[in-house]
């Protein structure tokens, strides 16, 4: 598999030393990586899942809105993110891999390299209700 | 045939003096040659003398410039071919998201710096960016990528048929990569250095050295050990020798990294005057 640029490399470094939250997903979506913060939420262990194809990930934490709806992936502010390479924020719930209720706030924001490669995404989140 | 020539193997300021002789004071300048085809690899110090020897049929040359901290730079106004009216030069450098790379080389080749202005030179250089590219000259494939160090700087894979020279003088390869030595896929350069028939990289200080220095943007010799290691690479030449390490310093630092280790390729500390020629 070839080697990730560079601005991925430092991204998950830098999400890798930090408390909050956050994953990193290339230009579809495909999950790269997320900290061990998220894998309390997600409550998925990224040594155990590795890296997931967005059709992966993307069905096993149910996102809805505070009526119960789901929201469809459009709705969501990463994949907004990865549409219009503009940083997007949110709230949400999700239904994590152990059944329990998340409500959560995300940011998202593109990667854009040098001099202007859009590479991916990075979203950094934290749960609300605590 | 590929040939390669390093002019200037010390990293941050030239360092004469006789006892540094055997492994050369000069910085940053790597020649890469195939007939008339010239690559020059930084425009350190050690390019003034290349220009001084260079094969006076050469008509164009092709200088790539990883990064434009001063010593892959501070040799580029005493390079004779910019002053000769019978030779194209081309200049190769990373790009940024703002400045263009002639602008920020104006700032060297404009007073205080320097009294000769760019547009002053017989034949203007030709400028071209890079970032993550591929590109041709001659009978050379070039492969640049960007790599962990800082301010814009890349590393070059340079393959001539199934030969390749991998080119990264100046790099912090423990900080760049996710869980070194055991991941590849999430460490820089390795796009650069896998399986090169030679790799040049960054080994500027002793572990040690590393744990005060860390975020500088050079390696250790034994990361540079490792990721060698990890590329699977052929044979490695240590870059970028730290001013004050004499040559009998550097002797001592290399036999304390490989005591003990058994290796499945070749390592040296990098010398100034060291030719490499491969029949590819």
């Amino acid at each position: 598999m070839p080697a990730q640029p560079l601005e991925l490399i430092l991204g998950r470094q830098f999400i890798d030393t930090i408390s909050l939250p956050a994953f990193l997903v290339d230009t579809e979506g495909n999950l790269l990586f997320y900290n061990e913060s998220a894998e309390t939420v997600f409550g998925l262990k990224f040594g155990e899942t590795g890296g997931m194809r967005v059709e992966e990930w993307a069905t096993i934490f149910t996102p809805y809105n505070e009526k119960g709806e789901l929201i469809s992936p459009e709705g969501l502010p990463l994949v907004q993110t990865l549409q219009t390479k503009k940083p997007t924020s949110g709230s949400f719930f999700i239904k994590n891999m152990q059944g329990r209720d998340e409500h959560i706030q995300v940011t998202a924001f593109p990667i854009i390299a040098r001099p202007d490669r859009f590479l991916g995404a990075m979203a950094i989140f934290w749960t609300l209700d605590e | 045939m590929m040939k390669v020539k390093i002019w200037g193997c010390r990293g941050s300021l030239p360092a004469p003096g006789p006892e540094n002789n055997f492994y050369g004071g000069n910085t940053s300048c790597v020649q890469v040659s195939d007939g008339e085809t010239c690559l020059v690899l930084d425009a350190g110090s050690g390019i003034q003398r290349l220009g001084r020897f260079l094969d006076q049929d050469v008509r164009q040359i092709h200088i790539f410039l990883t990064h434009l901290h001063i010593d892959h730079t501070m040799g580029l106004g005493f390079f004779l071919p910019l002053y000769n009216p019978n030779v194209e030069v081309h200049l190769w450098g990373p790009s940024t998201s703002d400045t263009p790379l002639l602008q920020r080389l104006r700032k060297y080749f404009s007073p205080p710096l320097f009294p000769v202005r760019l547009g002053d030179l017989p034949n203007h250089p030709i400028i071209h960016e890079l970032s993550d590219d591929q590109i041709q000259i001659g009978s050379f494939a070039i492969h640049s990528e960007f790599v962990c160090h800082p301010g814009p700087t890349l590393g070059f894979r340079i393959s001539h048929g199934d030969t390749v020279l991998a080119y990264i003088p100046d790099h912090e390869v423990r900080l760049g990569s996710n869980d070194f030595p055991n991941d590849p896929e999430w460490t820089s350069g390795y796009e650069i250095a896998k399986k090169a028939d030679l790799l040049l990289h960054d080994g500027a200080y002793t572990i040690a050295e590393y744990e005060e220095k860390a975020g500088w943007g050079h390696s250790a010799v034994q990361d540079t050990i490792e990721f060698a290691s990890m590329c699977k690479v052929k044979h490695l030449g240590i870059f970028h020798h730290e001013p004050n390490n004499t040559d009998s310093r550097l002797d001592e630092i290399l036999a304390e990294r490989l005591a003990g280790k058994e290796l499945d390729f070749s390592v040296e500390m990098c010398r100034e005057g060291a030719e490499y020629i491969f029949d590819t």
